[in-house]
Parts: C-alpha cells; structure tokens; sequence
C-alpha cells in the first residue's frame, strides 16, 4: 500500500449555488512533485484554502499520513507543517531578507528573551546550502530581485519544518532562467523528500518537474495521470475540455507607413527618484505588431501611460501618424486615432457602476453618433454596445443593461477590446489583454488581435507571457529597466536568448526605428 | 405564485423600486427611534407627542384656516432644503461631498439679501446673485481640489466659517442692510417688495399666509432639471463617470479637473440658490449667527433619504420639513424645545442609512444574477445544475470572501 502524505478525498465546496469544488480527489504522495492544473476558476484556489483551513468542505474529507483531520483553521494547516509560498509574496519590503525568514518565528536568547541572531542566521545559511537556494541573508527584500525574493519566501517554509510546500503560480513573476532554476530547486527539495504541490496553468513546466498531475476543470476533477506517460496536448485537451491549438498561425506582415514614432522619450518615476523610462525611440508600422517584451516592472506601464497621455513626459516626442502629440490631451490623442486596451481593467478600463452600454461609449459619449445638443442617444448607444456583445462574444445576464460590475473578468475583458478594436483606430495599444483570463479567450483576443494588424492597423503590446510574445510578434523589443536592451525580428530569437535580454545579462545597442515599407 | 415572485424580483432589480423600498424603511425606522426618545423622555406624554410630530400642518386644528397656513409654511421650507439637498446630490453623484454647501448657502443669502436691501432689485435678479456667488464660492473648493488636490471637506469646511464671518462683518457694516436694534436684517418685504419672490395670488389657496411663493414650484423645477442633467445628457454622464471612476473617467479623455472645477461650481450654485429661496420669502430676516448656517448639513440628509435622484430629495426634503415643524409644535409642558431638535435630528440622521441599507441589498442581487449567468453557462455546456440545500446559502454568505492570500483574485480591483 502507498504512502501518501496528504489525502483529500471526495471534496465538495459550494458558494451559494455555486459549486466550486464537485467530488475533487488529490492524494499527494511522499516526496514527490504533484502538479495542480487548471485554468482560471476551474476551482485551484479553493481546493487550496480548504487544505489550509480558510474554508471547510460540505463533503469529503483531508487525511495526513493515513489520519483523517479536521483543519478548522489555518493554524492547524501550520501545525500539520503546510507551507504555502504565494503569488503575491508576503514580505516587508524594508527588512532583510534574514529579518523576514524568522518573521513570527524567532529564536530567542533564553535570560532576556533578546532575538538570538546569531543562531538565526547559522540555521538560514545552514538550509540555504542543503537545497542550492543562494540567497543573502543581509539584503534588503526591496534591493533584490524576483526570484531572490521567492528564494526567500521557500526558506521561510523551510526555516518552519514544513514538509508539503505549495506552491502557487510561482513561474508567473520570472524570467525563463529563474525558472529553470526554481525547477531545480524543486528537485533538490524533493530529493530531500519533501512533498510538494504545485499550482499552474502551464504545460511545459509540468512536463518538465512534476510526477504527476492532477486536472481540474471548472469545479470538476477530470483525473491524475502519470507525466511519464502523457503529452502536453492531452494535458491541454484535459485541462480546456476540447483539442486547443497551441500555436497561432499568421500570414506575412504588409508593413506599410510609419504611425507611432517615439523619440528619446523620458518617464519620471513617481516612486524612485530614477527615470523609469529612459530615453527609448522606436516606431510602429502599419501591419505590424511591436510587442514590448520584459519582466514586470521594468518601465513599461509608464511608457505607455506617457503614449496615451495618462502621465507628463519628461522629456522626448511621440509622433502619432506625423503630428506631434507629446504634449496633447487624452482626449485628442483618442480622437487622432489613438485606442488603448488598458493593463488595469477596473482602474482604468470600465466604470464598474455603469451598465455595458454606458461603458461602451466611454470616449465615444459626446460624439455626434450618440449624443445631440448634449443629450444621449440611448437607442444608438444601445446598438453599438448590442453590436459589441455580438462580435466580441461578451456574455452577461441582461446584455447592454447588464452593471458591468457583475460580469466575470474575462467578459469584461472581451467588453473592453470590443470597444477598443471597434474604434478601428489606426494605432492599438494593448497592455497585457489576455491577463487572467482562460485559454478560449486568449486564443479569441489573439485573433482579433492579428485581424486588426493584417488590416493593416499598427499595433503595440505589452506583454508580460513570453508565449504571448513568441506568438504574436513581428517585431520584439526587450526593456529592461527602462531602456531598449534587445530588438528582433519573427522567429529570430529563441526563449532561451529572450529570458537572458529580459534579465538584463545580455543586451544590444538597439535603435528600433524602423523605415517604412522598406522591409516586408 | 411563482409568477408573484418572479414579478417581485424583477422589480426589486429596478432602481427606483429599491430606491423607494429603502427610504420609506429608513424614514419608518427613524420615526420609531424618535418615538423611543420620547418615551424615555416622558413616557405618559410620548403617544401624543408622536402624533404631533407625525401629523405635523395636519395637527392643527382645521379652523381660521391655521391648516392651510401650517402647510403654507411647510412648502416655503422644503423649497430651500430641496435646492439644498440637490446641490449636495449632484456633486456627490460626481464623487465629491460638497460639505461646503453651508457656505456657498450663507454667501448666496448675503448676495440676495445685498441685492434686494441696498438696490432694491428685482427678486429674480436678487436670486442670479445668490446663484452666481454661491457658484463662486464652490468654484474656490473645485479650483482647491482640482489644482492643489485639497480635500473638498477640509476646504469646505474652513470656507463654511470664512463665509460666515465675512457676511456678517460686511452685513453688520452697512445701515442698508443691518437694523441694529432689532440685530438682525432689515426686512426685505418692508423696504423692497419687489425684492420678494411673488406669489401669484397662492396665499388665497392657503388662507393668505403672507410667506407663501412660487419658491416651491421653482425648487421643483430646478430639481427636474437637474434629474434630466445628471440621467439624459453628456454633462451627467461625465459626472458620474468621474464620480464613480476617476481613472477611467481620465483614461475616456474627460477633463476631470474641469469637470471637478464645473461640477462643484453647480452644487455652489444651487446652494446659493437655496439661500435666496429662503430669504427672498421673507420668512425670516438673517440674524448673523455665530454658527455656521444647518441648511448644507440638512441637504446632505435630504439628499441620502431621497436615494441619491432630484425627483427622491423633493419628497425626502418635504418629509424632514414636515417632521421639523411638527417638532416645533411639541407640547412644551412635557417637552423641552430641543427634544424636538433631538427626535427630528435622530429621524432625520439615521435615514441618512438609506445608501448602507441599499448597498446591502444591491450585494445581494448581485450575487443572485452572477448564480444566474453561471447557470447559464453550465446550461450552455451541457453540464446539470445542482441547486444547492437551502441551508448552505447561509454559509456561503459567511464565507464568500477569501480570508487571505489563497486566491487567484486579479490585483485589478484593490486600486
């Protein structure tokens, strides 16, 4: 009989009609690498909270080590040596990265209860050597990179004894070789026989560190399988419910004239006193997509909130099909053919109060098509935002009467494209369109995405997924802390090369103004 | 019965349906409050006292025409809350709590009583006075907060004294205006008739209270006006959308530091209005209190109870004028005159809970119509749907919101 460590066994959770989990199995064994596949609501995150005690199940039960438990609350997960490291890490920014291991957990002199550092840091640099997690244990959490942080947040588990490490989406945040090396340290953890759970919606890392992997797909358990003995596309085919092409196929750009033009533009840094972006030209064409590749951070949300007027620029010009508008209004950057899927959908994208109509019109409101003499014309705001739910496929329960606040995240995303792209504008901007949403709806923005640049609209993304990036891209270019370190054309990159430029290691004099239709 | 109840939740999801049902609670829950404080104050005396605050104009008796004139004197007062209560509506509606109103109430009443005392004007242009120096006086707050990003309840609140101090002194220095003896304003009826608002023959409808004028009728209008403003045209639809979401109102392209500067200007406006609405009856003359004016702390009440819509406040603001004067006319053999100021101050606050109290419900809605779609879509793809045990519903209200950390939440909603 095999030894499992964690068990949970026919799991039921329901929100008020909704059921999250339905009959859900996961059995963990000893030192081993499982794997928690889903896409975005298929019920991850519950299954995960009911283990850690947020949550109780309506039905099934958790057992550890053979014996059935009751975790009522989340301190008897902490008992039971459950550790979690979390997407968004929890560390204070301003401590060491020592300072936030012991967090909660300090050894203490026995006469004065003093904090015993000393002992503190021989076990953290003790650990950190048995699993290869390099770490110094003196930096300040905010000076060190992405993955030093996560490093950080494993030997927090580790420094509690816990023998199940959870780990939730943890390649979302880093660059191609923190990966590899965060897959490593998995091994290393493994071999040490820790039992881990890995939570992720991506394929390659599963096939490349797991044992084994367990589906779920909206609130149901599709199965476990052995990784051994399966492929990427039965994984995919499990996790969505249908075969999904994984590669998008396009034709040839038809570049044509040039449409954005960028010059030495300069970003402050409201937070930093640095520029966040410094001095970066580059141009967009008709026909073509420019996707503005990096790790999060890096300046890109600032460049774009200097192209669509959302910040002052500091310095520089940005060119919209010849005019200068380096200095010009939002509202005249819009109506100059400007349209901008934003990265914060709630922030900046909808006005959750309002109904999907309203929001439908949100630039267009006082154009003569839907207002005369200052009045709204309901009926044709109506029909444009009808027009919209039908091509973009945006779903809710009383269609343009709908409060856009209770329509999912992916319908809300789809509602923002639709009326982006049906701007038909000569240039789109759109910051990480797909974020959060599920495979149907990427694979749907992707295309309509691709629709806008072969008829012949210059379009510029930002993209945090490399995927994204490989797929789409005629033209790549890497920031790195607020400047151009790489430029390349279709397929003349690989992942590998792409990851190096995107933490910095590797980097090019790049001038990414392009000619016009010189290139094909 | 099912069809009962689908009716039921149909309208339930209308806005005005919800508006209603929360306001009539909120007014019921206020008057029975008011009752306990009688209660505890004079229990014998509690059961009339009520009626006399219930009834209010109808409490009196019903000869020499007193009836009439109760009710007379409750239209002259609801016109200036009314006003009132839209100005403070509307820059709310915009995300601001124009908590300044009292001012820009207190600059308009020196503007219109300046005009009518010392030039003897014509009342209408005696009012466009008040209307422009309120505006003014809210601009000062939009300019503040558009351009420094001050605090519009910070600023509107120094502003409320500096206004206060300022038309006194200004009042106090000029015979005109100030009779000295009396320490109060001249009255307007006595050296500018013309100064009045008319009344076009309506003090024959109410037993010829001398008070009465087309106040009412012009505070109704200007609270449909503004009812089509804020749901039929752009200008409205800027508002809100900058009320609501100040991002995604700049991301559109509006100008929000003109519309902060445009919309606070109006609420201005209007509460210098307000005050015009008030003194150009001649009801009272303006004593120059040493406190700042209750007529912007009053729209905010007015406002809430009326949910928030012009066409609510012309009912709300008549309510609390009608509760006020009933106060007023409580047996002060039992009652002290400030318990009448307590029980209407309770009654009038706590259906300021009407916003608390429609949140609640529009969660609950919400929640059904997300169960909906998701019905819908299970539908779609052919998978069954289990409705849960009427039990669980109860725990699933209690747990809804993940405690920490273990969920895929986007970050975009924490902005």
């Amino acid at each position: 009989m095999e030894q499992y460590k964690i068990e949970m066994l026919g799991i039921r959770k329901e929100f008020s009609g909704l059921v999250a989990n339905d009959n859900i199995t996961l059995q963990l064994k000893k030192g081993e690498i499982h794997a928690l596949l889903g896409e975005n609501g298929a019920g991850k995150s519950t299954l995960m909270s009911i283990l850690f005690g947020m949550y109780q199940p309506d039905a099934g039960e958790i057992r550890i080590d053979g014996k059935k438990v009751d975790i009522s609350d989340p301190s008897v997960a902490t008992k039971y040596h459950i550790g979690m490291v979390h997407q968004h890490f929890k560390l204070v920014e301003i401590y060491t990265v020592l300072q936030n291991i012991i967090l909660g957990a300090e050894p203490t002199n026995t006469v004065f209860n003093f904090i015993d550092m000393k002992k503190a840091r021989e076990r953290v640099v003790e650990l950190s050597q048995k699993y290869g997690l390099a770490v110094n244990p003196d930096a300040k959490i905010q000076d060190i990179t992405v993955g030093m942080q996560q490093r950080t947040e494993i030997l927090k588990m580790l420094y509690r004894d816990n023998d199940v490490l959870i780990f939730d989406e943890p390649t979302a945040v880093l660059t191609p070789q923190e990966i590899d090396e965060l897959m490593q340290i998995m091994r290393n953890l493994k071999s040490e026989g820790k039992s881990i759970l890995f939570i992720t919606h991506k394929l390659n890392e599963i096939m490349a560190v797991a044992d084994r992997c367990t589906v779920l797909r909206k609130g149901k358990c599709i199965g476990t399988i052995d990784i051994k003995s399966t492929t990427k596309e039965q994984l995919s085919e499990m996790m969505v419910g249908r075969k999904v092409d994984l590669n998008i196929v396009k034709k040839d750009p038809v570049i044509g004239n040039e449409v954005l033009r960028v010059e030495n533009l300069v970003m402050a840094d409201r937070i930093h006193k640095k520029n966040s972006v410094n001095g970066v030209s580059f141009n967009v064409r008709q026909g073509e997509i420019v996707v503005i590749a990096g790790i999060d951070g890096n300046g890109q949300s600032e460049l774009i909130y200097g192209l669509t007027g959302l910040e002052q620029v500091v310095s520089g010009s940005i060119k919209l099909n010849g005019a200068d508008i380096t200095k010009a209004s939002i509202k005249k950057r819009n109506e100059s053919g400007l349209s901008h899927i934003p990265e914060d959908r709630h922030k900046h994208g909808l006005v959750l109060d309002f109904t999907m109509g309203y929001n439908s019109v949100l630039e267009l409101h006082d154009k003569p098509e839907f207002s005369v003499a200052g009045f709204i014309k309901f009926k044709d705001v109506a029909a444009h935002s009808d027009k919209i739910i039908d091509e973009f496929d945006v779903r809710s329960t009383q269609g343009s009467n709908t409060t856009s606040r209770s329509m999912s995240g992916g319908n809300q995303q789809k509602a923002i494209v639709g009326r982006e792209i049906s701007r038909d504008t000569d240039l789109l901007i759109a910051v990480q369109p797909t974020r959060g949403l599920d495979v149907g709806a990427i694979e749907f923005i992707h295309n309509r995405l691709i629709e806008q640049r072969d008829k012949g609209k210059a379009v510029l993304l930002v993209s945090f997924e490399l995927d994204e990036v490989m797929n789409l891209a005629d033209r790549i270019l890497v920031m790195y802390e607020g400047e151009f370190v790489g430029e390349f054309g279709y397929n003349k990159v690989s992942r590998n090369d792409l990851g190096l430029y995107m933490s910095g290691a590797k980097r090019d004099q790049v001038n990414a103004i392009k000619e016009g239709t010189t290139e094909a | 019965m099912n069809k009962v109840k689908s009716f039921f939740s149909y309208l339930i999801r209308k806005d005005v349906v919800k508006t209603l049902l929360t306001s009539v609670a909120c007014a019921v829950v206020g008057l029975l409050t008011g009752y306990i404080v009688l209660l505890i104050v004079n229990p014998g005396a509690a059961g009339q006292g009520f009626k006399t605050l219930v009834l209010g104009f109808l409490d009196v008796p019903n000869k020499y025409g007193m009836q009439a004139e109760a009710l007379a004197k409750t239209f002259t007062r609801t016109a200036p809350l009314l006003v009132s209560g839209v100005a403070i509506l509307l820059a709310y509606k915009a995300g601001f709590f124009n908590i300044g109103a009292s001012g820009q109430f207190t600059m308009g009443v020196f503007a219109a009583l300046y005009m009518a005392l010392v030039w003897h004007a014509p009342w209408y242009l005696c009012m466009l006075g008040a209307i422009i120096f309120g505006a003014a006086y809210g601009a000062i707050v939009g300019l503040l907060k558009a351009f420094l990003n001050v605090n519009e309840v910070i600023s509107g609140i120094m502003l409320n004294w500096i206004a206060l101090y300022l038309t006194s002194m200004l009042i106090k220095d000029s015979p005109d205006m100030w009779d000295s003896i009396k320490f109060e304003t001249l009255s307007v009826k006595r050296v500018s008739p013309g100064s009045v608002i008319p009344s076009l023959g309506l003090e024959n409808l109410f037993a010829g209270y001398e008070y009465i004028t087309i106040s009412i009728f012009i505070a109704i209008a200007v609270a449909i006006i503004f009812f089509v403003i804020l749901e039929k045209t752009t200008l409205g639809y800027k508002m809100k959308a900058t009320g609501y979401n100040k991002h995604a109102a700049k991301y559109a392209g509006m100008k929000e530091k003109m519309n902060t500067v445009i919309i606070l200007a109006l609420s201005g406006a209007l509460a210098g209005l307000s005050g015009a609405l008030l003194y150009l009856t001649g009801i009272e003359p303006w004593y120059c209190p040493t406190n700042v004016p209750s007529m912007g702390f009053d729209g905010i009440s007015a406002a809430f109870l009326g949910g928030l819509s012009p066409i609510g406040t012309i009912f709300s603001s008549f309510f609390i004028t009608h509760i006020t004067i009933g106060g007023s006319r409580l047996d002060t053999a039992y009652y002290s005159p400030e318990i009448a100021k307590v029980v209407t101050g309770v009654i009038i606050y706590l259906c300021a809970f009407v916003l608390f109290i429609k949140e609640q419900l529009n969660k609950r809605i919400l929640k059904s119509d997300r169960e909906k779609l998701l019905r819908k879509t299970l539908a779609e793809n052919g998978i069954s749907y289990t409705p849960p045990p009427k039990n669980s519903s109860f725990a699933g209200t209690r747990e809804d919101k993940p405690k920490a950390g273990v969920s895929d939440n986007e970050k975009g909603g924490e902005s």
